[in-house]
């Protein structure tokens, strides 16, 4: 029988049940959940809105990743390279860029499972009202391309250290940066002092302003074009970052 | 076979090792010595395609290294130092996670496995989560990833450190015997173990080849190879490390 080496759904594959394993994803997927219920109905109150729609819901998601997408992928690079398994893997015929691909898609794919488990806020909005489902799509686009910018910038954080602290640490203010960029008390402080060109520069590389945009139903190639270019600029770090380490540069 | 030709390897200003050269060819169990520090286990990361060599040539089955490294690495298994796995899968989950990056599917993948926890004498503990496993079953489960896709080139980085005897030898004779076919590198400071089942002795020190003989000619003269691998590494290096 011949040989078939696809190295990429091997791994994502063992990464996804390394999960499942763990009390990782159980812990991930309640803590989530109950805090995305509490924020959407207990302080931006979904029902007492009057409107039928999730922006209440989405309003919480940058802030909801910015603390648990780094504890999802802290362990995906660093604890290969503390436990040294890091080097069984890297020389079973898998090169690194498979291997960092397989992790990324295995950690988004994890949090697209936890983001489809909001199905009953869609229920709900639904059950209130006649919501545009165009825009309700749009906006769990734009959070889980979101959350897959949070764990391209989560899987460096992790490639840089074998200390899975400082990886939740470095992914948390890397991606706070990215976050508070665009953030209205930020810019606004900014646009004191700095020409508009530039408030509106370190705004586009922002997450809130390309978030906002799918949060209102606008689907465009630029914002699309964004996400894609924060997980393959991240990536391309990773990989970098990985090669660099292993002394394999 | 291997070929390494004048291989160097330097981290930062320090030269970890400095124009290492030989070739191996089949039916060789070769035993590569060194004090701690000489560059042994970074010269088999090298052979293995884990490190990149600052400079010189490293072909496995006269496929190089370097330029292709996903070929070359498919004629190789390789046991690391310290017998990194994934502490959380069990003994066969972890096998059929290798055998299928070894490119198997279906039932010869299940085979493949099967056949490994067979001659790794495995198979009480295919159950067990490896984080559970004794020293000596951890250390053949890392022995069963490096043979399971039969390959003819061995790489064992301190294949029976920390093994009981009885386990040390359960492990030597798997190597003689699978020697008898294929090229086994070991790297190892027990030189007990290199009388018994080596065919070649490479010795370095700090980065460089010393000696390259049978192990009968080390000791032709009637000197134990301890105190001539000694006499050779103090020469060489009087501040290397002991055994």
């Amino acid at each position: 029988m011949s040989r078939v080496y696809r190295p990429v759904p091997v791994i994502l594959a063992r990464e996804w049940s390394a999960y499942f394993n763990s009390p990782i994803a159980y812990v991930f997927l309640v803590i989530f959940l109950v805090l995305a219920g509490f924020f959407t109905f207990g302080v931006t109150r979904l029902y007492e809105s009057g409107q039928a729609d999730l922006r209440p819901f989405f309003f919480w998601h940058p802030w909801l990743y910015l603390i648990l997408v780094p504890a999802v992928t802290m362990r995906l690079w660093a604890e290969e390279q503390r436990s040294g398994t890091v080097e069984l893997l890297l020389t079973l015929s898998v090169k690194p860029s498979q291997a960092i691909l397989a992790k990324f898609f295995a950690a988004w794919l994890f949090l697209g499972l936890a983001l489809a488990l909001t199905f009953p806020m869609v229920l709900t909005a639904y059950y209130l009202g006649e919501p545009d489902g165009g825009v309700i799509f749009s906006g769990y686009l734009g959070s889980f391309l979101l959350a897959g910018a949070y764990v391209s910038v989560g899987l460096f954080a992790s490639a840089i250290t074998r200390n899975q602290v400082i990886s939740f640490v470095v992914g948390v203010f890397v991606g706070l940066f990215l976050l508070l960029a665009g953030f209205p008390p930020v810019t606004e402080l900014m646009s004191r002092w700095a020409p508009v060109w530039l408030v509106d520069g370190v705004a586009s590389f922002s997450f809130m302003h390309h978030y906002d945009m799918l949060q209102r139903g606008l689907i465009s190639l630029g914002d699309l074009t964004y996400f894609a270019g924060v997980m393959v600029v991240m990536l391309t770090a990773t990989h970098a970052a990985l090669t660099q380490r292993m002394g394999r540069t | 076979m291997i070929r390494v030709d004048n291989l160097v390897k330097e981290f930062g200003p320090r030269r970890a090792v400095d124009g290492v050269s030989f070739s191996v060819e089949p039916g060789t169990v070769l035993g590569f010595l060194g004090p701690n520090g000489a560059g042994k286990t970074t010269t088999i990361r090298m052979i293995a395609g884990f490190l990149k060599p600052t400079q010189g040539q490293i072909l496995v089955n006269n496929i190089n290294m370097l330029q292709d490294p996903i070929m070359a690495q498919r004629q190789v298994g390789y046991m690391p130092e310290r017998t990194p796995l994934y502490d959380e899968m069990t003994v066969e989950a972890f096998l059929r996670f290798v055998a299928a990056l070894r490119g198997y599917q279906g039932s010869e993948r299940q085979g493949r496995v099967d056949q490994v926890l067979r001659s790794c004498f495995l198979e009480p503990v295919r159950h067990q989560v490896i984080e559970t496993l004794s020293k000596g079953y951890r250390q053949r489960t890392c022995l069963a990833q490096a043979i399971l896709h039969d390959p003819s080139v061995l790489l064992l980085d301190e294949p029976t450190e920390g093994l009981d005897p009885n386990q040390k030898k359960v492990v030597r004779d798997m190597i003689i015997e699978m020697g008898k076919k294929k090229v086994i590198m070991i790297s190892t400071h027990v030189l007990e173990e290199v009388e018994a089942i080596c065919s070649r002795v490479i010795i370095i020190s700090r980065g460089r080849v010393v000696a390259d003989n049978p192990p009968a000619e080390l000791t032709r003269d009637g000197t134990r190879l301890e105190e001539f691998f000694r006499r050779i590494t103090t020469t060489e290096d009087t501040n290397a490390g002991g055994l």
